[in-house]
């Protein structure tokens, strides 16, 4: 059985004299996802999404929409439309003239566009603001027109250039949920660009993680956080203590590592091939260790004795840098779930922590 | 995007083409002018010969050695020179004030003020010297005044009009915007926190502005006092209208060798100097510029 | 602070007297009863009514219009076709040619075009005035236009093209009219630079063709009457009305100069 995806990138690469933004890079997107390329600043994830939009030329490689080749149609003939960072909204143009736009030049007659900006306008829910200026409107107002003229024509996948970047943390978490709401609505293909983790846990179906113009891993927001396939994934996703050592052996799906400094701990549940003798790291979140004064561990946990060496009150939780036995620094947060108790350890107490053997990830080089 | 080598011809060649034909060449020519000899009523000889049917250059050094023969030349660029440096000092001791009380007051009256300085800037030049000759003129307020003061005190008389002063105060007014404008835009992007952590640790206001406000405008007065001294070396009408037998700069020269002596090659030996120095000037204070920003 | 702040209003408001008490001084002589501008006699319009019948002033003002309008016109294609070049491109040439003609003295343009048009037999009049102005015009549009385009926004063009607008297109609806407060602000300041220009005209002017500076210069040279008093508040007036005219019509001209 054979499926063709919506869009197809095929070994698509780009130089800029010695740099190399894109390496080959090969992704496949289906119709109807929300796809997040997510990389720090430099990686290539922008380089690649004017790349579809036809901003850019690749220097190798293909790009297929609907299995036919886009890669040298120029950026007015393809079905897709990109949202800038900060809009680009025409500020010679009212807010209806620049949802008009898009229909205006694909030759709709003005009836029709009247017709349909006004529907635009009303299902962002700003109908009144037709004969305002782009000055005139606040910053998620202006997202929301900037969605509306993107999505006039209907275009087969929406290109957004990290679009909240823009706007303060609060408007920024209900912008996000707005975006969810309507992609699943009007059930369009995302490519969403983005450096910020959280936002791209939180709205995408699929990530591909990007650095140095490759992609370093392709999954659903739950696998890459539980099972970063390399240091770079696990230390940009979320939060992650990485515990250094050597494979000691392998039996089915539980391996024996030898933590450098810390001795034997078992790690089940793995989906790691480990070869014994090879160097690699154990992943570890910091909500996933167990902290205490004295912890009574558990049959299938591994405990460590040391001291709090730092502390942060976040107000929700608590994080504790627990400095252990080897000099070893390792990150545990503590939930300020009772009221008024928020203070568990000062500086210099000693603690124990204890994590499960399924608690952990093995990571190789 | 528009990355098509057409679209960037297209946009490029035309004024190109203009300025290559209407400024460089004439400046190549004016250069070539200097080896050729001057023609017989003014303008210049042919740079060939026809001789027994042989085409032979006749090209020489003559007007340079004339530059260099007397320090008549020298003295005259100097004394240009200094008049641009004086010019140049005036307009800066009177334009920073009113730059820095532009750039401090309120946003509203800003533009308004900054209008106020380059509306006479708009006005016509020779406008602008006229109304200093009547001012300095022998029948006028000031000269009467003055020379009424001065008779009191038993001094002699005084003519204002065609003296260096004049030409001076004259300069210093039409080129005064030159100097505002830039230090201006200088002034306004400072970050005014400075001058209050400067006072909170300690400094007084005359400190707060030598060691705050002047250093950081360096490079607004280096722009202004490029923008007043080029135009003021190369001036002649002022000097000629206002400034008198003693107020000759190397323009008026320049105006004379091409205009009234019709020596062509001479008058171009002059202007290549202007040139030089001009372009010295502005390669100096560029550099200036951008070694106190520190690049 | 206080204490400064008014030593440094009262030392502007010096210079501000300065920069005005000379043009206020010719608006007020223009309108004096006497030959000399010396002492103030009686309130008289007869100096421009004898500006309205000087032949020579009003073909030299209808010169020095004609190659204004003319000037400008070309010279704001021209420089904003360089503006644009000089945005969009790494160019060496083209910047080094836009700005030398203005950051040299006027003079040095005015002989080498001199010496160039009679090279060439040109004879020297209209056409050669307008050829030089605008070759000193170009550079202050040009660099209104760049200034203008810097500021804008790069994405605006390429949202315009995703949005399904072609090259040409895009260039009319979208960078033009942006661009277009930058080119008119350009244009204006051709216009008054052209309108202006003394010492350029001097030397590319042929005998017959004078223009308002030079009509100006040479009844000046000769001696200070009042009706160069007159013809200069109407220029001043002029140049007053085009400014205020052009920032109603245009306020985003003057945002930002």
């Amino acid at each position: 059985m054979e499926i063709t995806a919506l869009l197809e990138i095929v070994d698509v690469s780009r130089h800029f004299d010695d740099f190399v933004a894109l390496d080959k890079v090969s992704l496949h997107i289906e119709a109807g996802e929300f796809f997040t390329l997510l990389g720090p600043s430099g990686c290539g994830k922008t380089t690649l999404l004017r790349l579809l939009a036809g901003f850019d030329q690749p220097d190798g490689g293909d790009i297929l929409l609907d299995g036919k080749s886009i890669t040298s149609a120029p950026p007015e003939q393809r079905p897709l439309h990109t949202i800038f960072q900060n809009y680009a909204l025409f500020p010679h143009m009212t807010v209806a003239e620049n949802i008009g736009f898009p229909l205006r030049m694909a030759g709709c007659p003005k009836k029709d566009i009247q017709a349909r900006v006004a529907e635009a306008l009303e299902n962002v829910r700003l109908p009144d603001k037709a004969r305002h200026y782009p000055d005139a409107l606040s910053g998620g107002q202006k997202q929301r027109i900037a969605i509306a003229r993107a999505l006039v024509n209907r275009p087969r996948l929406l290109l957004l250039d990290e679009p909240l970047s823009a706007l303060d943390a609060k408007l920024r978490e209900q912008m996000q949920i707005e975006l969810i709401n309507l992609q699943k609505d009007i059930g369009i293909t995302f490519i969403y660009v983005t450096h910020d983790q959280g936002e791209a846990l939180a709205l995408s179906h699929r990530i591909a993680v990007m650095d140095q113009g490759r992609i370093v891993q392709v999954d659903v927001p739950e696998r890459l956080y539980g099972f970063p396939n390399s240091r770079f994934v696990a230390d940009f996703i979320g939060k992650c203590n990485l515990l250094e050592g050597y494979v000691r052996e392998q039996q089915g799906d539980c391996v024996t590592v030898d933590l450098d400094g810390l001795g034997m701990v078992h790690v089940c549940r793995s989906e790691t091939k480990c070869v014994a003798g090879s160097r690699c790291a154990l992943t570890l979140r910091p909500e996933k260790i167990r902290l205490a004064a004295t912890v009574s561990p558990k049959e299938d946990e591994s405990l460590f004795r040391g001291s709090v060496h730092d502390m942060l009150y976040l107000g929700d939780v608590t994080v504790y840098i627990v400095s252990l036995a080897n000099g070893l620094l390792l990150e545990a947060l503590l939930a300020n779930s009772a009221s008024g108790r928020t203070n568990f350890f000062e500086v210099g107490d000693s603690v124990e922590v204890a994590w499960s053997c399924d608690a952990g990830h093995l990571v190789l080089d | 995007m528009q990355g098509k080598a057409w679209y960037k011809y297209l946009l490029s060649l035309p004024p190109m083409a203009y300025l290559l034909i209407f400024f460089a060449a004439p400046t190549f020519l004016m250069f070539f002018a200097t080896f050729r000899y001057a023609g017989e009523y003014g303008g210049l000889a042919p740079w060939y010969l026809h001789e027994g049917g042989r085409l032979t250059l006749d090209l020489t050094l003559e007007n340079w050695q004339r530059l260099l023969e007397t320090d008549i030349y020298l003295r005259l660029f100097l004394k240009s020179i200094g008049y641009a440096v004086t010019t140049t000092l005036l307009c800066m001791i009177m334009g920073y004030p009113l730059a820095l009380m532009i750039a401090r007051s309120g946003h509203k009256n800003r533009d308004l003020l900054l209008l106020l300085v380059i509306l006479p800037f708009w006005s016509n030049f020779l406008v602008r010297i006229y109304a200093w000759m009547i001012i300095f003129s022998p029948a006028g307020a000031l000269t009467r005044m003055l020379n009424g003061a001065l008779e009191l005190v038993g001094a002699g008389p005084v003519t204002l009009m065609y003296s260096p002063t004049a030409m001076l105060v004259c300069l210093v007014y039409v080129h005064l915007p030159f100097m505002v404008l830039p230090l201006y835009a200088n002034l306004e992007k400072h970050d005014l926190d400075l001058l209050d952590a400067a006072q909170d640790l300690g400094a007084g206001k005359w400190r707060r502005f030598w060691l705050i406000t002047w250093p950081l405008s360096l490079s607004g007065i280096t722009a202004g006092s490029i923008l007043v001294f080029i135009p003021v070396l190369g001036m002649f009408a002022i000097p000629d209208l206002l400034g008198g037998t003693n107020g000759i700069m190397i323009g008026n020269v320049i105006k004379q060798q091409f205009m009234e002596s019709r020596d062509w090659p001479f008058g171009s030996v002059l202007s290549m100097v202007l040139t030089v120095t001009a372009v010295a000037v502005v390669l100096l204070g560029s550099r200036l510029g951008r070694r106190r920003e520190g690049r | 602070m206080q204490k400064k702040n008014v030593l440094l209003w009262v030392s502007a408001g010096l210079v501000y007297l300065f920069l005005y008490l000379p043009l206020v001084i010719v608006v007020v002589f223009s309108f004096n009863d006497s030959r000399l501008n010396a002492e103030w006699v009686g309130f008289t319009w007869k100096w421009y009514g004898k500006l309205f019948h000087n032949r020579e002033m009003l073909g030299a003002a209808m010169n020095s219009l004609i190659i204004a309008t003319v000037s400008t016109g070309t010279a704001t294609i021209l420089g904003t076709l360089a503006g644009m070049a000089m945005n969009q491109y790494r160019l060496r040439l083209l910047p080094l040619l836009v700005l030398s003609p203005i950051a040299m003295p006027d003079i040095l343009m005015g002989v080498s075009l001199l010496l160039f048009f009679i090279m060439v037999n040109m004879t020297l009049g209209l056409l050669s005035i307008m050829l030089a102005h605008i070759t000193f015009c170009i550079g202050f549009v040009a660099l209104a236009v760049q200034a203008r385009m810097s500021s804008m926004d790069p994405a605006l063009v390429e949202a315009a093209r995703d949005l399904g607008a072609s090259p040409w297109r895009c260039f009319r609806e979208i960078t033009l009219p942006l661009l277009l407060p930058g080119i008119l602000a350009g244009a204006l300041m051709a216009f008054t630079l052209s309108i202006d220009d003394f010492v350029i005209t001097f030397f590319t002017a042929g005998v017959g063709s004078s223009t308002l500076p030079l009509q100006i210069y040479s009844m000046v040279k000769i001696a200070v009457t009042p009706e160069v008093n007159a013809v200069s508040t109407l220029l001043m007036l002029l140049t007053l009305v085009v400014i205020t005219g052009a920032s109603r019509l245009y306020p985003a001209i003057f945002r930002g100069e």
